[in-house]
């Protein structure tokens, strides 16, 4: 693929935040397994940013193909965050949508969704939106047929909007500090509700009530990684071995899961006081924990780990 | 959106046997530059799309300067510019130039 | 229409259908069986707690086991926009609402979404768009953002916006433009009695998800169909 020839992919060096799409994928895999479809060289561009006076990307902003990973056939999806903030467009969602239904067929081993998002693409807001929808629908045919779905976290746009509705419809998340999981964003929470209910400035705030490390406590994300694309790598492949089945029994634990975390929590303020709640010792020394100590601190809290998602 | 293209002339072609290489991601004061190996091996081909307009002779230069050093003979060389600065282009073909002779 | 205009037009013989802060639940008899509804009313946002009362009276449909169908009624806000909500993981209550309605229809369930007033965003996907099938009803106004909002992150003059909206379905707010991208299935024509057109649209249910090869037809999502065909393709080769 093209993007075989880009730049530093040492895995053990590279960061997942800083790191591009294609980087994240070449990185991620085995050496010299991706086979990418509907490479840059097809040129399947957006017919619709021109119209806005907006560049495109030879890509749209996502790579999508199939890797081996451990030796084992996977089929991967990456957003690139800095294009359009990672948002979908028609061609980027219809690329994901297509993989997914591959993977009806193909049945690999998995398919892993590297997200780095902001939601929608306002430019193509209609197609986005239904693509997203497509998307957790082919999602949950794929989770039935038995074949798990990964997600991966931890890109300069985090994970918003429809992309966070995706993400809470695939088998397993694994998320880092820098991965951001909701649905509205800061700005759209401020910009609707005021600085009162939420200031977007407050970037601490964001990360306590968005980050990584608050989704892996409540047991919104399965595993909580270093910024190095080996440490997504371990995750995944840790992850795909114990993915929940999708059916009636699953959902209903899930059911019970989130209304427990309303009935338990749903009077906080603020993350720290979740966390005090969880029995975490020292809430406040979280948002500074290593990984390491995070991983401690996790082992202790009942409702991080689970199968009901 | 401005579409430019320029086509040169090379002495030689660019060693290597990549076919093809991506660089670069197209956000603000950065661009994406796609090189196939697909022209006849004394010809370079630079198209770029830009969202800035009238910058076309500061494009010939920093095209015509890149095609002097690199001799990139062979390369369609095709260019998402989110806005770059003359410096960040130069840098990006060059890279691009480097993965496609490994 | 209102909903209970529509409920009185889907339940001749009566229903079960309560309204509470804004969430629709029940059912009635219909077609010879019965007919589950579940919703959103009175354009209010879909928040955790919303989502969870919801998706709760789905799985109490699918463990029923009866293959009863299921129309979610929709007249929304987006999602509730707040601290609270994102704290408490929206993501994953609006996932999990989706899911179960995915779940039902995997398990035999029909699931007919109708939109008859407002829906954006997170609300939207997690309902509306979570069925097999979705009917509006004319002067329904899905959106994801009003002009005004686009006109403000675009940087675009609302002017050529609303221009540019003429001819160019796949942004602009609107029930025409959710059928063009074929999000929207069908409009429903109000002057006819409504069950009866519930009723054909369960009856002639197709299987799989028709949307992108809609919004090919209708010309409102011209290559989405087009590359995931592509994809699946390059996939199946080597």
């Amino acid at each position: 693929m093209a993007g075989a020839h880009a730049a530093s992919t040492d895995p053990n060096a590279l960061s997942w935040y800083e790191a591009t799409a294609r980087q994240r994928v070449v990185a991620l895999a085995d050496p010299g397994s991706v086979q990418e479809f509907l490479p840059p060289t097809e040129r399947r561009m957006s017919p619709h940013l021109p119209l806005f006076d907006l560049p495109r990307a030879f890509d749209d902003g996502i790579v999508v193909g199939r890797a081996k990973l451990d030796g084992k056939t996977v089929l991967v999806a990456a957003q690139e965050g800095r294009f359009m903030g990672g948002a979908f467009g028609e061609i980027h969602g219809a690329k994901l949508v297509g993989l997914l239904r591959a993977a009806l067929t193909l049945k690999p081993a998995a398919v892993l969704i590297l997200f780095d998002t902001g939601g929608v693409r306002l430019q193509e807001a209609n197609a986005g939106e239904t693509a997203i929808a497509e998307t957790m629908r082919a999602i949950v045919d794929v989770r039935a047929a038995g074949i798990p779905v990964i997600g991966l976290i931890g890109g300069r746009a985090g994970c918003y909007g429809g992309g966070g509705l995706i993400a809470g419809t695939c088998s397993r998340l694994a998320v880092s500090e820098g991965g951001r999981i909701s649905v509205s964003g800061p700005e759209v929470i401020e910009t609707n509700k005021g600085a009162e209910e939420f200031d977007s400035r407050d970037r601490a705030l964001v990360w306590r009530t968005m980050g990584g490390k608050h989704r892996r406590l409540i047991g919104g994300a399965d595993v909580f990684c270093a910024d190095t694309v080996s440490a997504f790598r371990q995750a995944a492949l840790d992850l795909i071995g114990r993915a929940p089945a999708f059916d009636l029994a699953t959902l209903e634990a899930e059911q019970a899961r989130l209304e427990s975390r309303i009935e338990r929590f749903g009077d906080c303020r603020d993350a720290t006081d979740i966390w005090a709640r969880l029995g975490v010792n020292d809430p406040e020394a979280v948002p500074a924990m290593a990984t390491r100590a995070f991983d401690e601190t996790v082992s202790r809290v009942r409702e991080a780990d689970h199968d009901a998602r | 959106m401005e579409s430019l293209t320029f086509r040169h002339t090379t002495k030689k072609p660019l060693p290597g046997s990549v076919p093809n290489a991506i660089t670069g991601v197209v956000a603000s004061g950065n661009l994406e530059i796609l090189l196939e190996r697909v022209l006849p091996p004394d010809a370079c081909e630079v198209a770029i799309e830009t969202p800035i307009a009238g910058y076309g002779p500061v494009w010939e230069a920093v095209v015509a300067d890149f095609v002097a050093r690199a001799q990139p003979g062979g390369l369609r060389i095709s260019i998402n510019d989110g806005g770059a600065r003359p410096d960040t282009v130069s840098l990006r073909l060059l890279q691009g130039a480097r993965l496609m002779e490994a | 229409m209102t909903l209970a205009e529509i409920l009185a037009g889907l339940f001749p013989q009566g229903h079960s259908v309560t309204v509470r802060d804004g969430l629709v639940t029940g059912g009635g008899p219909f077609a010879d069986k019965k007919l589950h509804v579940v919703g959103v009313d009175g354009d209010t946002p879909l928040g955790v707690d919303g989502a969870l009362v919801l998706s709760r009276a789905v799985l109490d449909a699918v463990r029923a086991g009866d293959k009863t169908p299921i129309l979610v009624v929709v007249d929304s806000d987006s999602q509730r926009m707040s601290r609270r909500d994102e704290l408490l993981g929206l993501n994953e209550c609006l996932a999990h609402l989706a899911k179960a309605l995915l779940l039902a229809d995997r398990s035999g369930h029909p699931t007919i979404g109708l939109i008859y007033g407002h829906s954006a965003a997170g609300a939207f996907i997690a309902t509306a768009l979570a069925t097999r099938i979705l009917a509006a009803l004319p002067g329904a106004n899905p959106s994801v953002m009003d002009l005004p909002s686009v006109a403000k992150v675009t940087k675009l003059p609302l002017d050529k916006l609303q221009e540019m909206a003429k001819s160019t379905p796949v942004f602009a707010p609107g029930i025409d433009n959710m059928v063009a991208t074929g999000a929207v299935h069908v409009v429903l024509d109000p002057a006819k009695p409504l069950d009866g057109q519930i009723r054909d649209l369960i009856t002639n249910l197709q299987p799989g998800d028709h949307r992108d090869r809609l919004g090919e037809e209708r010309g409102g999502r011209p290559v989405a169909r087009g590359i995931s065909a592509a994809v699946i393709t390059q996939a199946g080769r080597g």
